[in-house]
């Protein structure tokens, strides 16, 4: 197993990595989750298991035991290597149009994703916009953000889908408002924090050129938020498909990985559930990485730092 | 010879002489009580002066005299409580709106986020000129003050003193005839600071324009200076004006001459004066 993954991806960036002593410990931490998976696979699916050798009348040895509770139909916790199975049968072994097809349901859910976290991003830079710049809205603006938040998600999402769905919007909006509703926090919060970041000596300046507001907004403080957006940009996209999958729960929608989690578990399939867990959690990574790459190509615009 | 001493040629030069020159700034009965939760704060008190053209005026005086605060009233950052201040012959703020002068504060203030060539295109931008005027500028200024070669640097990439340095350009980029500088080289080592106090001193005597300057180092002021003003705490007021007749075109030996110390010592003089606390 390990020597597989060194050998799999032995680029020079791993190589660096592992003379670092990076790629050592991960794989360790890996191995030891991967042992007490097991173990907990066995520990828990073994009274079925039990019941149905007992039920076989022949005679059983704890091998037997093990190599059971590892390979059920529809165990109360899958082995790894059975949702490592599902997951490349449902993303590989079927067409991406398919609705068995976890390629599918994934992209369902991103581009709800994606929705959400434009329209959150767009929602809490002007909420920011508008307290930095508005007393009044500092005033009174900030409180309901808070208390937004308070709110849980999953009783607020099944609210929007009807109230949404009896005005004729249904399928993607829904969803990416309910993503939105999450992620534009802590954007907004950044924001506020990053627009009002620029030191006294640096308004200064702006005054001394009697610079307008939104030549300083412009030169000034946008610029200086940037340090702090990027950081609210990775929490708020993993938000936004947090809520892009609660936001496929309560709908009985037919397609995303919510949906694919729910039908799971109406039928009992814990694998294809686990199988959808770890396409989300992929997704997530993948999701953040992706402005983790927009935060770097910004960095070397500004020659090295943020 | 000082970098780029060429480009300034094209500076006009300070018009007239002596007391016919025109004030740039007149300050009469000046005041100014900052509010604070425990008790109002006589900050300035009671100012008369007045700065002509091409004068090099130094402010001088231990922390919290009120020199700072001198400077920023009329740079309209701050605004006294009582008396006139008149700044080119306007109000403060006139002369702020008209960006009159250019302003250079005790840290660099650079935007990190730009490099050494657009932090000094700032102030070039905003007051809306094109780019190839903005390019050229820079590059002078960036000549001017020793630093070519440096346009697409950050400034974390720059020593203390060259981030200074780069203010300075930048402050004086737009051309200004007044040119306030709070303690420019107050966090500098000596040798630093006396270097740029030779470049200073030449592009004023090329320039023709008026600079009105905060220090607490008294060579650094009788060095600087055609005028030095000897301010005193509590409440920050003016002690004395002392005029200084130093040859133009001296360099840093002239801190030895008798003349220098002579001027040197009645600055110690009133500023002692000013500090006596019984």
């Amino acid at each position: 197993m390990t020597d597989a993954v060194l050998g799999g991806v032995a680029v020079p960036a791993v190589r660096k990595r592992a003379q670092d002593g990076v790629v050592l410990p991960v794989l360790t931490v890996l191995a030891v989750l991967l042992a007490v998976w097991y173990v907990a696979a066995v520990w828990l699916n073994a009274p079925q298991v039990t019941e149905q050798l007992n039920r076989g009348g022949t005679d059983w040895g704890v091998s037997r035991l093990v190599a059971g509770t590892w390979a059920m139909e529809r165990p109360v916790l899958p082995a790894p290597h059975q949702v490592a199975v599902e997951l490349y049968d449902s993303v590989f072994g079927r067409p991406v149009t398919s609705k068995r097809s976890l390629v599918y349901h994934a992209q369902v859910t991103l581009s709800a994703t994606v929705a959400g976290f434009a329209l959150g991003l767009a929602l809490g830079v002007l909420l920011a916009i508008g307290i930095v710049h508005v007393t009044v809205l500092d005033r009174s603006l900030m409180p309901w953000i808070i208390a937004s938040q308070t709110i849980p998600i999953l009783a607020i999402a099944p609210m929007i889908v009807v109230v949404l769905g009896n005005l004729g919007f249904t399928g993607l909006l829904p969803k990416a408002i309910i993503s939105g509703y999450l992620s534009f926090f802590p954007i907004a919060i950044g924001m506020v924090k990053g627009l009002r970041s620029p030191d006294p000596l640096q308004l200064d300046l702006m005054r001394t050129y009697s610079a307008t507001d939104a030549q300083t907004f412009a030169k000034l403080r946008w610029p200086s938020s940037m340090s702090f957006l990027f950081p609210s940009l990775k929490v708020a996209i993993a938000l936004s498909l947090v809520g892009a999958i609660v936001a496929e729960l309560p709908t009985g929608a037919q397609a995303g990985l919510g949906a694919r989690l729910l039908a799971g578990s109406y039928y009992g399939q814990t694998i294809q559930i686990w199988a959808a867990l770890f396409m989300s959690a992929f997704l997530a990574v993948a999701a953040v990485g992706a402005v983790g790459l927009a935060e770097r190509g910004l960095t070397r615009l500004r020659g090295g730092r943020l | 010879m000082v970098p780029g001493q060429a480009v300034l040629e094209g500076l006009a030069p300070a018009a007239g002489t002596g007391a016919q020159r025109a004030p740039v700034v007149e300050a009469r009965d000046l005041s100014l009580i900052f509010q604070t939760p425990d008790a109002p704060v006589t900050a300035l008190s009671d100012i008369n002066l007045t700065i002509r053209r091409g004068d090099f005026v130094s402010l001088i005086g231990p922390s919290g005299c009120g020199k700072t605060t001198l400077m920023r009233v009329v740079a309209d950052l701050a605004r006294q409580t009582s008396g006139t201040l008149l700044v080119n012959g306007g109000s403060a703020e006139q002369a702020r709106l008209d960006r009159a002068y250019g302003y250079v504060f005790q840290a660099p203030a650079l935007y990190p986020w730009r490099s050494i060539e657009r932090n000094i295109m700032l102030p070039l931008e905003i007051m809306g000129m094109s780019k190839a005027e903005r390019r050229e500028r820079a590059a002078r200024y960036l000549d001017l003050v020793g630093l070519k070669g440096f346009e697409r640097k950050f400034p974390w990439q720059l020593s203390g003193g060259m981030q200074q340095r780069v203010s300075i350009a930048r402050a004086l980029s737009f051309e200004p005839a007044l040119l306030l500088m709070d303690e420019p080289f107050g966090a500098l080592d000596e040798i630093t600071r006396d270097n740029l106090n030779v470049h200073l001193l030449r592009l004023w005597e090329k320039t023709g324009i008026t600079v009105i300057f905060v220090t607490h180092s008294i060579p650094e002021a009788v060095f600087l200076s055609s005028k030095i003003v000897v301010m005193s705490p509590r409440p920050g007021r003016i002690l004395e004006v002392i005029d200084s007749d130093l040859p133009t075109d001296r360099d840093l030996d002239a801190r030895e001459t008798p003349e220098f110390l002579e001027i040197a010592h009645r600055v110690r003089v009133a500023l002692r004066a000013g500090h006596s606390y019984d």
